[in-house]
């Protein structure tokens, strides 16, 4: 290195032009673009014309109308949302449950806690999927929306946890003293104190929890039975059948409502941190 | 779980007590709530986690139910035999490969996946990284979108963009470098690019969790030791890096060997995995204890990866810290 080039470096100050690598901002913008271009190309063909769906025609609004006035496709989100809004409140008195336990849970039984709420992200889904499915078969629960829905508390409760956690470890323990100084009893402070201060990571575990259960596929698909059949399991029905645009207008649905709830629930872990 | 690949945990046991709790403070405080709160939890998952896995292990030592639904009770090691030999109407045994194969290739299209991701993470963290702080964290929300999107709609999208009258195939063709659409959905290709799309958050936030942390006067400092920019990159900061790396490759890999989707809609068939062969036999092939059989197959080599890579990481590395899939959040 010469000494001019130090100097020019020096006059640059500590820059970002030390911290850049050649080609690494290419390939973000590459990366981005792949990303999201997939995403974008569902929705783009939503609005085809063709029912060929990748050959273009013209714009049309029609896929929507016709996807919405669907019956079987409005009693899948129906079960959908049934389900969605079961697993979600569970799964997060369930983990709520947990976090507060994990805090004063001795050192064994905090690890094997943690093997089993870690447990049904390791596991490979469709394990979970024919796990539980033969655990209903077995104990003849009959499958169908509710076998749905207790498979989906499970593996909702992980994410359910992540920010009440999160939240709950922020937690100054000087205030419950505070609390229990001027009176309150376990009861109240948990009304009153820990409840409030843990709310937006109840309110963001409970969105990620719902989401989760909207978008999952594989195991609603071994679970559902002949009613039981979700958004997810009917849209991949409809791949395997005749893939239309259709199959776009209800992607993009979907998409714009994970997106959006995810959105919130990044909002509300962020906020007052 | 959620979706196969739905964030692989490296379950942050150790962090809590990392976290300035001394045995003291641990004691339970008034107000603080207590164990038995997490008991419903607890049972719950052990109901629904824990049970459903013995209820698999146990079938792979089963008979086959006469129709094919269920098993009967009784016990054989046929499952795991059938592995490797097909036995032929007659009681014959021959070894017959098409499973090896098929375990063989679920490999070979995880370590293609994590390469690939690896390849592209690196970089992208590193830029991440080095954006401004308000900007980041936008940009790494922005990371984050895809995963909590439908992976069965993320899967699709491929559909769309790789077949034959496809985006691709359309724009080389206008262009003219082809005449003939080049065919690459339903190929071991597609199955592979669909991987590489659902996994590629799980390897650039690990990734940038660590390069985050990275401090740059340390680059500044090889520069001014007279190294370029690649030295620098290749001795100094990758190895600093090198934790997220570990973690990234763990939540790619172990993923991506159990996916399903990817490789049942964009391999057509000619490309199965593991998981594909272990839906089938819950479905039209109706042999539950072979596909649980494939299922512990499936668990162990799952849990053997984890091993392998937590010994490698213990060595690797200083304390890593987050970069799990807590940092998906």
């Amino acid at each position: 290195m010469t000494q001019e080039s130090l100097t020019r470096r020096s006059r640059r100050g500590v820059g970002a032009g030390l911290r850049d690598f050649p080609t690494f901002r290419a390939v973000s913008y590459i990366v981005f673009a792949f990303l999201y271009l997939p995403l974008v190309f569902v929705v783009a063909y939503s609005f085809n014309s063709n029912r060929v769906v990748s050959v273009w025609r013209g714009f049309t609004f029609s896929w929507y109308s016709e996807v919405l006035g669907n019956d079987a496709i409005q009693r899948a989100l129906f079960n959908s949302l049934r389900i969605g809004f079961v697993a979600t409140i569970v799964s997060v008195v369930l983990a709520t449950g947990l976090a507060i336990g994990l805090l004063t849970m001795a050192r064994a039984g905090r690890t094997f806690a943690w093997t089993l709420i870690g447990a049904p992200l390791i596991i490979p889904e469709i394990v979970f999927a024919i796990g539980t499915l033969s655990l209903f078969v077995q104990s003849r629960i009959p499958l169908g929306v509710n076998a749905i829905t207790l498979a989906h508390i499970a593996f909702c409760i992980p994410f359910a946890l992540l920010p009440i956690r999160a939240r709950l470890r922020g937690v100054d323990p000087a205030v419950y003293e505070a609390a229990a100084d001027l009176g309150a009893n376990e009861w109240t402070i948990f009304r009153r104190i820990t409840m409030p201060l843990l709310a937006p990571g109840i309110v963001a575990g409970a969105l990620l929890a719902f989401i989760i259960s909207l978008d999952d596929f594989i195991v609603s698909y071994f679970l559902a039975g002949p009613g039981g059949t979700t958004l997810p399991v009917y849209i991949f029905g409809m791949i395997r059948n005749a893939i239309t645009p259709g199959v776009n207008a209800l992607s993009t649905l979907m998409l714009i409502a994970s997106i959006l709830i995810v959105s919130l629930s990044y909002l509300l872990a962020r906020k007052r941190r | 779980m959620a979706t196969p690949g739905r964030a692989t945990a490296i379950p942050a046991p150790e962090s809590e007590e990392a976290s300035s709790t001394s045995p003291a403070r641990r004691q339970r405080q008034a107000g603080q709530g207590s164990w038995w709160s997490g008991i419903p939890g607890f049972v719950y998952l052990i109901a629904l986690v824990l049970f459903p896995l013995i209820i698999i292990l146990i079938y792979s030592f089963l008979s086959r139910a006469k129709l094919g639904v269920g098993v009967k009770w009784e016990f054989t090691l046929t499952p795991y035999t059938e592995l490797l030999y097909s036995e032929s109407l007659s009681g014959g045994r021959s070894f017959d490969p098409t499973y090896l194969q098929i375990i063989a290739n679920s490999f070979w299209y995880a370590i293609i996946t994590s390469i690939v991701c690896l390849v592209l993470a690196i970089p992208i963290a590193m830029w991440l990284a080095t954006r401004p702080p308000e900007r980041r964290t936008l940009l790494v929300f922005a990371v984050t979108i895809p995963f909590w999107t439908s992976l069965l709609i993320r899967t699709y999208s491929f559909i769309i963009i790789l077949n034959d009258n496809g985006p691709i195939n359309g724009a080389l063709q206008a262009v003219g470098i082809i005449d003939e659409p080049i065919p690459m959905l339903y190929t071991p290709f597609a199955t592979v690019v669909g991987l590489v799309y659902t996994f590629l958050p799980f390897m650039i936030l690990p990734i940038y969790a660590s390069a985050e942390r990275f401090d740059f006067r340390l680059a500044e400092a090889a520069y001014d030791l007279g190294a370029g920019k690649w030295t620098v990159l290749r001795r100094v900061v990758l190895p600093s890096v090198r934790p997220g790396v570990i973690a990234g490759l763990v939540l790619v890999f172990i993923p991506a060997l159990g996916s399903y989707l990817a490789p049942e809609l964009l391999g057509g068939g000619k490309s199965s995995m593991i998981a594909n062969v272990i839906a089938a036999q819950f479905g039209a092939s109706r042999n539950w204890p072979f596909g649980a059989a494939l299922s512990v197959l499936l668990l162990v080599i799952t849990l053997l990866v984890l091993v392998v890579f937590a010994l490698v990481a213990k060595r690797a590395s200083r304390a890593t810290g987050r970069g799990g899939w807590e940092s998906l959040l």
